[in-house]
């Protein structure tokens, strides 16, 4: 068994998806975030190969493929966006103030329980690109002199965080405009986050979309003022 | 046919951006200057939206995949962090949730007072 897996040219990318469809599964028969399909399917490929003692290479080898599409798919967030460009025109002030208040409110609260948990600042900066795109993150981390390792497992947690609480969250917040929820979910949680926007509805995402390259960018300079504080 | 042009868009798109970021100097993911990219030449009417349309919105509902391999990835770091694994659980929970909340308010307010 653990031979033909090893061999096996789907064996990961199979893997992976019937983790997702298992987590859509467990989703729709229990309605809980915590059943959130990309969680679940994480979860059920780390347990499948800790079992099967499959080291994270060879599951790789297939699974890359699918992260291979991750620019490409990231790139064509432009197509909603595009198509939503005249509620970006009359809202921009709106959508403005609510990703540079996401961006202060990220690396204040990270300033906040740093100083509450005691951590160096070495962990500080680590932790203070966490809400934007990973690949910007690194840069960020790396500048300001950072672990690039738990910046990346930051990030993606927090978007496997936004993924699965945005719902509720926006409920909980009556948080109701589906501009303000874009914007709320992709300045929380970059692209991860924002394929739950593309769930929940076109304007969602594009706003999402929006709020991600903004924040980012909006990002970068704020963590790098905030390395000063602490 | 219309699948085969879709693809070869986007996919120029993509290498063109990889050109940009390989050209600036600057830690901007090549994600992100394809976003523009394709931003403005749609608005130019450069590229059509039934160009990319149909592959694009394929990609995007397949996005959440996508993420799987690196987050099984980081298993080993996990495991790595073990003394500090709780503060930056529950540091990155409350603040996600705190960035999320903030943000949508701020954002909900400022559309509502616009009336």
């Amino acid at each position: 068994m653990r031979d033909f897996l090893l061999n096996a040219t789907y064996f990961g990318v199979a893997l992976s998806l019937i983790g997702y469809v298992f987590g859509l599964l467990l989703h729709k028969k229990f309605k809980l975030a915590l059943f959130n399909p990309l969680l679940i399917s994480i979860a059920f490929v780390i347990v499948f190969l800790l079992i099967f003692k499959i080291d994270y290479s060879d599951y790789n080898v297939s699974a890359k493929y699918l992260s291979y599409l991750l620019t490409p798919a990231t790139i064509c967030l432009a197509i909603p966006m595009y198509e939503r460009f005249q509620l970006f025109k009359d809202n921009w002030k709106a959508i403005i103030s609510g990703i540079i208040a996401g961006v202060l409110g990220s690396a204040t609260s990270i300033l906040i329980l740093s100083v509450l948990f005691r951590l160096d600042h070495e962990l500080y900066v680590t932790l203070l690109p966490k809400s934007i795109t990973s690949a910007l993150a690194m840069g960020v981390s790396e500048e300001l002199g950072g672990n690039i390792t738990v910046t990346v497992s930051a990030v993606i947690l927090t978007g496997i965080l936004g993924n699965m609480f945005a719902v509720l969250i926006c409920k909980i917040g009556k948080i109701n405009e589906p501009v303000a929820k874009g914007i709320a979910i992709g300045s929380s949680s970059h692209a991860i986050g924002t394929a739950k926007a593309m769930e929940i509805g076109e304007t969602e995402g594009a706003m999402s979309s929006l709020a991600i390259v903004v924040s980012g960018v909006t990002t970068v300079a704020a963590a790098i003022l905030f390395s000063y504080i602490y | 046919m219309l699948y085969i042009k879709q693809i070869a868009v986007i996919l120029t798109i993509t290498l063109i951006s990889e050109g940009i970021k390989f050209f600036i100097p600057l830690p901007i993911p090549a994600s992100i200057y394809g976003m523009l990219l394709l931003f403005i030449l749609l608005n130019a009417r450069i590229i059509k939206l039934e160009q990319v349309k149909k592959t694009g919105y394929f990609l995007i509902d397949i996005m959440p995949l996508m993420f799987i391999p690196a987050a099984v990835g980081l298993m080993d770091a996990w495991i790595s962090m073990k003394g500090r694994i709780i503060p930056l659980v529950i540091i990155t929970t409350i603040t996600t949730l705190i960035v999320m909340l903030v943000s949508g308010w701020t954002t909900q307010f400022m559309i509502r007072r616009k009336g």
